[in-house]
């Protein structure tokens, strides 16, 4: 691993990658390894949701959607969780890397949002007759969207660094709330969207192949979020350490290559 | 899964624009991703340079960390 000359943070415990300076090498050296996995899990995850899972007897090949429709819907509200999280610890510890990896997930997230709306509209035009409708599992995955541009617009518009973190907090904070709404909405209210085919508590009622597509493409996904996330973070670790001596010198390190 | 012929793979049961609409999209939507992660690491690299050329040691002689940039 790279190392720079300066001050390190030598502590043994796992909290000394709260430091940017240790973390930022640290993200540099992993993302690739998730972006290799992420790219070689969907690979699988593709062939078997095409070549191996059968038809659907119901809905026909239209249901191959699922393969990315349902792992986008749930990284999009389990990213944002993951903003709520890195939130609260920022506000609490006042730990700079927490607020900065809330803001690196987030354009990650409002991509899964958009791709699950998107990829939802294209399977509703042929089971349910039309590309949308408002209710309530729909409406609050819509809502989340809206969280996401709302929570990027805000920490943009502050020039204030450590305003901007704070403000982006409460809105990923807040907005955490809508995240159980859109996972228990189709259970609370009578939605035209399915109940989970997938649960912690019953057994899924789904073919095991079609199954095993859809988990792999959700690992995939995971891996992905945190590669784009890591190599994102980095740019906001230089940005915001940018007059410390560590960061110089990298940038040097950068300029020579 | 059987589908005889890349044409009927590629047919999707007549499901075709949306199968291949929704895989499409989200491919088009990853690339997009990852050119903006990469272009904005270039772009932070070369005007955090372009500004430590235009003051050197401004505040690493001070040893001065500051946080709330």
């Amino acid at each position: 691993m790279r190392s720079f000359d300066d001050k390190k943070p030598r502590g043994k415990s796992l909290l000394r990658f709260a430091a940017p300076q240790v973390f930022y090498p640290l993200a540099g050296t992993l993302a690739p390894w998730f972006a290799a996995a992420a790219a070689l899990l969907a690979l699988i995850g593709l062939y078997v949701g095409f070549f191996v899972a059968p038809t659907d007897a119901q809905q026909g090949e239209v249901y191959r959607v699922i393969f990315i429709h349902v792992p986008a819907a749930w990284m999009s509200m389990f990213i944002y969780l993951l903003m709520a999280f890195w939130s609260a610890v920022g506000l609490v510890m006042n730990t700079r890397l927490s607020f900065m990896m809330a803001r690196a997930l987030a354009p990650t997230g409002a991509m899964f949002c958009f791709v699950a709306l998107w990829t939802g509209a294209l399977w509703g035009k042929p089971t349910w007759g039309t590309y949308w409708v408002w209710d309530a599992r729909l409406t609050s995955q819509l809502l989340l969207m809206f969280l996401y541009l709302g929570y990027m617009a805000l920490t943009a518009a502050i020039e204030d660094g450590r305003r901007a973190d704070r403000a982006g907090a409460i809105i990923a904070l807040v907005g955490a709330v809508n995240v159980p709404i859109i996972y228990f909405s189709v259970m609370w209210w009578n939605t035209l969207h399915q109940g989970a085919s997938v649960s912690l508590t019953q057994a899924p009622t789904m073919a095991t192949t079609m199954l095993a597509g859809m988990l792999l493409m959700a690992v995939a996904a995971w891996a992905y979020t945190v590669a784009a996330a890591f190599w994102r973070v980095r740019s906001f670790i230089l940005e915001r350490e940018r007059h410390t001596d560590w960061v110089g010198a990298e940038l040097e390190r950068q300029e020579n290559r | 899964m059987e589908w005889g012929s890349w044409n009927a793979f590629w047919n999707m049961g007549g499901a075709a624009w949306f199968v291949w609409g929704s895989y499409g999209v989200t491919i088009l939507c990853i690339v997009t991703e990852l050119f903006l992660v990469f272009r904005r690491r270039n772009d932070t690299v070369r005007r955090l340079l372009k500004l430590r050329r235009a003051a050197p040691t401004r505040n690493s002689m001070f040893g001065v960390r500051e946080e709330n940039v």
